[in-house]
């Protein structure tokens, strides 16, 4: 099985590259051009943070024994009596660590003081994060959510995405609005970017779910290794696919048009979607279920305007609706000939297997809404967590990092540096003069 | 007549602008502008490297408007732009001699 040793080498740096640099590039697109450096900043510190905390006590919360929320948190204290032959499989999950810490960061633009993201991420993931991938991925026997409940996630809808997307509701609630919003939309500054972190995105995703097959069940021969990684690999595909054109369809139905941001949102919605049920789906299964999540979540992304709930970069829109309807439909759509061995309701399953998920979801949802909450609150009323409303106003890069991230008129006194005419200057406009 | 100049917060302009629409602006000439008054500007740092930015970014608005209208105007330019802090900006007024619109000929009050 040498050439899955090396497939699992490469899968591990996709996984990486998903953090650094595709979502930091796919958000920071989304933001607008006085805080895309924040942005980009709060993943690659999560990176540093996460990855030193990950080798400290992540892998022995998650992995170092047996337990209902997780396992012994110093019995591999600093990989101590972990062997190198381990250290992939060790990499590989800190990178799950990492981008789960970096996903929430879509929810706080503009305006979350970076001491606090700092204080924030290693906090959350030691409580809440490694704890749940021990429940999700370790999978003992007392684990609570793949042992005890039972529910079926391949690659993680549970223990990341609805995990962060959960998290990120909470910290977008106790942040409060940007100044402005929703009055002013604050479009985007550069989808240029973000339409290339979303397809590098895509691209390191199939290190996440096809490499996920490590810590599915021991070992493997070659034929089972070949068709496990064919089902996940195409599923992975054929969802995401599906999915873009389930978003761009809604669009058009609700707003008339199609657009490259929908595009790339629909990528990502199919992708967090189909994370969980890679391993249990036919390739039909596979199409239903990111064509039905690129729809929901297209949908979805317009509740924060009702609810008046600043989700700058639409995490729970995308994130948490995207994995609880992977998670829930595959209780629908699994096969036994999948890698969970479970007939879901379409197949003849009974309503057991979705009962499980829907358990599953609960139990995320409920862990990751409650300390995330306590987290959140700990910090508020201690280092605070918003900067200032001039700060904010006047850019949280240079508030925060002392840069900004473009210069494209030096030398020019003036080149329209506000941005804030951009909205108001149509060559159609019609005045009466 | 007279020539209102107002240079205020960017993030201010939406504010004022709709303020200004309901009093019954109909038109405006609004610009992107830099300068700096008491606020001075701020220092940037790259690879250890001090830059000083002395410029600090502003919108630039510009109405003529009727003597009778002047207080009123000023008065919400000012009531809707402050924020008490620091780089709030400043309005001024100036006299206008005459006002032409281009595509009729109309003159001063007739051309506002």
């Amino acid at each position: 099985m040498t050439g899955y040793y090396a497939f699992m080498l490469i899968a591990t740096a996709l996984v990486l590259m998903m953090t650094v640099p595709a979502l930091a590039l796919f958000y920071g697109g989304m933001s607008r051009s006085k805080s895309v450096l924040n942005m980009i900043m709060m993943s690659f510190i999560s990176a540093a943070i996460v990855g030193i905390l990950y080798v400290a006590v992540g892998w022995s919360m998650g992995f170092g024994g047996d337990g209902t929320f997780f396992a012994k948190p110093f019995e591999l204290f600093w990989l101590d009596g972990v062997t190198t032959d381990t250290y992939i499989g060790v990499m590989f999950q800190m990178t799950f660590a990492i981008i789960t810490a970096a996903l929430i960061s879509g929810a706080v633009a503009d305006r979350m003081k970076f001491s606090a993201w700092m204080l924030f991420v290693p906090i959350w993931s030691i409580i809440v994060y490694f704890p749940m991938a021990h429940m999700v991925f370790s999978c003992t026997d007392d684990s609570l959510i793949c042992g005890r409940i039972g529910a079926q996630d391949y690659a993680g809808g549970t223990a990341v995405h609805i995990n962060a997307g959960v998290a990120a509701l909470v910290l977008a609630i106790f942040l409060g609005k940007r100044v402005g919003w929703p009055r002013d939309k604050m479009r985007p500054h550069n989808l240029t970017l973000t339409m290339l972190g979303a397809g590098m995105l895509w691209l390191g995703w199939y290190g996440f779910n096809v490499g996920s097959i490590v810590f599915a069940d021991g070992v493997y021969s070659d034929e089972q290794f070949l068709s496990e990684t064919g089902r996940t690999f195409a599923n992975t595909t054929l969802a995401t696919m599906a999915a873009i054109l389930g978003w761009l369809l809604v669009e058009r139905l609700l707003h008339g048009k199609v657009t490259s941001l929908g595009a790339a949102s629909g990528v990502v919605a199919g992708l967090v979607a189909i994370t969980p049920a890679c391993g249990a789906v036919d390739i039909e299964g596979a199409v239903a279920i990111g064509a039905i999540a690129g729809a929901v979540c297209a949908w979805a992304v317009g509740l924060k305007f009702k609810f008046g709930l600043d989700d700058s970069l639409d995490v729970v829109g995308v994130h948490l609706v995207g994995g609880i309807v992977g998670t829930v439909l595959i209780g629908v759509f699994s096969t036994s000939e999948g890698a969970g061995g479970i007939d879901g309701l379409l197949y003849g399953g009974g309503l057991g297997s979705l009962g499980d998920q829907v358990l599953g979801v609960l139990v995320a949802v409920t862990y990751s809404g409650v300390l995330t909450t306590v987290i959140a609150l700990a910090i508020k009323f201690t280092l605070g967590l918003r900067i200032d409303e001039d700060a904010e106003v006047g850019g949280i890069d240079l508030a925060e990092h002392g840069e900004s991230a473009y210069d494209l008129h030096s030398g020019s006194i003036s080149g329209g540096a506000t941005g804030v005419l951009a909205a108001h200057t149509s060559p159609l406009a019609k005045e009466e003069v | 007549m007279k020539l209102v100049t107002a240079v205020i917060k960017p993030h201010k302009w939406e504010d004022v602008r709709e303020a200004l629409e309901t009093f019954g602006v109909t038109g405006m000439t609004v610009s992107e502008v830099s300068g700096y008054g008491r606020q001075k500007g701020h220092t940037e740092v790259y690879r250890g490297a001090e830059y000083d930015i002395a410029l600090v970014p502003k919108i630039r608005i510009e109405i003529v408007v009727d003597d009778n209208d002047t207080d009123d105007v000023v008065g919400i330019v000012v009531k809707t732009a402050q924020t008490g802090r620091i780089g709030d900006g400043k309005v001024w007024v100036s006299p206008v001699d005459t006002v032409i619109r281009v595509r009729t000929g109309d003159k001063d009050e007739a051309a506002l």
